[in-house]
């Protein structure tokens, strides 16, 4: 019995979400008196593979086959199965990412094993298996029970702070008995957006609402970003409009996002928009309208116009980041 | 080609959630609801326009959900496909539902299943990758994009930081999302002929459910927002590095 983790890696890299997801396994692990194996797929070196110790891994199991390099649900789930019933695993854990949601149903499915989507507790078994994840896209909470023997979790990140430690886990390769049908899905082309901060991993996240009025003012929006590090979001009008890309629209009907900082500059602040920020840490509400709504959901407030207090905004952090560097 | 699209009802985006009997329960007194966008915007019109462009022969609606499911499931059958199936049992566990409509799918024989990336109301994204593996098919998740061609569909799918282009042979399920389609709204001749067509509502199967829900709360409502001067953003910087420790 044990506690088995998908870690993906990005180009043979392993992110800090991927070490937050191993610690929180660890951490199961520990509570049910078990350890935690991880299984690594496709080109990865050992020395990566290794490093998972530092939040709790014994052991890596590694399929080394580059036909993994890339996303396949079908063959990425009968690695995880054959994973998890050679360690006799009982409990699952996937990130909940794009990945670890395309994957953790299926192995689920296949395993005959009850799942939570997005877990933001550690499972509390004083009686039974309950996992608390956020609904209403972060207007509530549930409480969800898994009753089958086996369990599977996709874990939200951003939930638990990273604390690394000692400790060097040990690799050892898995045969995985693929067949031609596993792979009948191919890649043709791969886009990537680069050096840009992936907003669903963003820490600090700059929003844009209507209120900036044309795509011709976000330049400030971005100059700031930039200066903080922070990823672009966007409010529903704006992407609609075509002011911004679709992918950085957040909301209830774009993404929900968790970041410690998330800055909304002419967002009235709509329920459905809420809904999709307000698992964020601390919110910084800039609108010229005392009225607009998002001042009672925010942490701090400025009133004033966004053209104005944007770039001054963005020299307070320059001069900020100069004293602190 | 025979296309199924998974149906949700949802509560309408404006719904302020509310619980009952002890917070056990969400609470549908007042609240309307409408087909989770994400399976009416991108997973049924895409299926509808491949059907107007010769490629898909016919497209089948499911939902799993009691008879007050039926008017939701009426509204997407007015914006087009040729019937609806009600599979008619209650559930919040996604494998019970999966299997729900994975027992009625192997009964017919289905190229494309498409489903939306999510239902608003739990945010859980399971019941197609769930129905995949059920029904031995590839599963392709967080498509922007879909074509089919000779038995061969070219997906676009969101990966980390980008967007990857994928073919895989049929038969295949699909979670589909922004970019697929442009939101549609129904006409009149449309409305008219969905009250019409077929609404079968079959019993459900004996599944026990793997999980569920034992109780909702409320997320800590905030202490107050703490307003900054406009000319004085050197303190809310400081707030936010001393204060609040986000930078």
């Amino acid at each position: 019995m044990s506690v088995i983790v998908l870690a993906e890696h990005t180009q043979g890299v392993f992110k800090k979400k991927v070490f937050e997801a191993v610690q929180y396994a660890s951490a199961i692990a520990q509570s049910t008196g078990t350890t935690v194996s991880v299984l690594a797929l496709g080109t990865i070196a050992d020395a990566e593979m290794q490093a998972l110790g530092q939040c709790g891994a014994q052991k890596v199991l590694h399929v080394a086959d580059a036909r993994l390099d890339n996303l396949n649900t079908r063959a990425y789930t009968k690695a995880l199965v054959t994973a998890a019933q050679k360690e006799g695993a009982k409990i699952i854990i996937a990130l909940h990412d794009v990945t670890g949601k395309a994957v953790a149903p299926r192995v689920a499915a296949n395993l005959k094993a009850g799942i939570v989507a997005g877990a933001i507790s550690y499972p509390d078994l004083t009686n039974g298996f309950l996992v608390k994840k956020t609904v209403f896209a972060g207007k509530a909470y549930a409480y969800i029970n898994i009753s089958s023997d086996i369990k599977v979790i996709t874990y939200m990140a951003n939930t638990f702070p990273v604390k690394k430690g000692e400790g060097s886990a040990s690799v050892e390769k898995l045969e995985v008995a693929f067949d031609d049908k596993d792979f009948a899905m191919q890649v043709k082309e791969v886009n990537k957006v680069t050096g840009a901060v992936p907003l669903s991993e963003a820490e600090l996240v700059v929003s844009g609402g209507r209120g900036m009025k044309g795509p011709e003012n976000w330049g400030v929006l971005e100059d700031l970003a930039k200066t903080l590090g922070a990823a672009l979001a966007c409010s529903r009008p704006v992407a609609d409009s075509h002011w911004r890309p679709h992918h950085e629209h957040v909301g209830q009907t774009g993404g929900t996002i968790r970041p410690n900082l998330y800055i909304a500059v002419g967002i009235s602040g709509a329920i459905q928009h809420l809904a999709g920020v307000n698992g964020s840490k601390t919110i910084v509400v800039i609108n010229k309208d005392p009225e607009a709504p998002f001042f009672k959901a925010a942490d701090y407030g400025v009133l004033g116009d966004a053209m104005e207090v944007v770039p001054r905004l963005t020299e307070a952090v320059k001069k900020f980041k100069e004293a602190h560097q | 080609m025979k296309i199924l699209v998974c149906i949700s009802p949802v509560p309408d985006t404006t719904t302020k959630v509310a619980f009952s009997d002890n917070n056990t329960h969400f609470n549908t007194q007042g609240v309307s609801f409408i087909i989770n966008p994400y399976d009416e915007w991108y997973a049924l019109v895409r299926a509808l326009e491949l059907k107007e462009a010769g490629i898909a022969t016919a497209v089948h609606l499911v939902t799993v959900g009691k008879a007050d499911a039926e008017p939701v499931i009426r509204k997407a059958l007015a914006l087009g496909g040729e019937e609806a199936i009600r599979i008619d049992t209650d559930s919040s566990d996604p494998y019970m539902i999966a299997a729900q409509i994975a027992q009625y799918a192997t009964s017919q024989t289905y190229d494309l299943v498409l489903c939306g990336k999510e239902s608003i109301d739990y945010n859980n994204g399971i019941v197609g990758g769930m129905l995949a593996e059920m029904l031995d098919m590839n599963y392709i998740a967080f498509a922007s994009s879909l074509d089919v061609a000779n038995g061969i569909a070219t997906v676009k799918r969101e990966i980390e930081g980008g967007e990857e282009t994928d073919t895989c042979p049929l038969p295949l399920v699909v979670s589909c999302q922004k970019g697929m389609s442009e939101a549609r709204i129904p006409n009149m001749r449309g409305i008219m002929a969905a009250r019409t067509k077929p609404l079968k509502v079959v019993p459900a199967a004996a599944i026990s459910s793997l999980s569920n829900i034992v109780s909702y709360d409320m997320p800590p409502a905030k202490t107050g927002v703490k307003m900054i001067a406009p000319e004085n953003m050197d303190e809310l910087v400081n707030l936010l590095h001393t204060e609040a420790k986000v930078i």
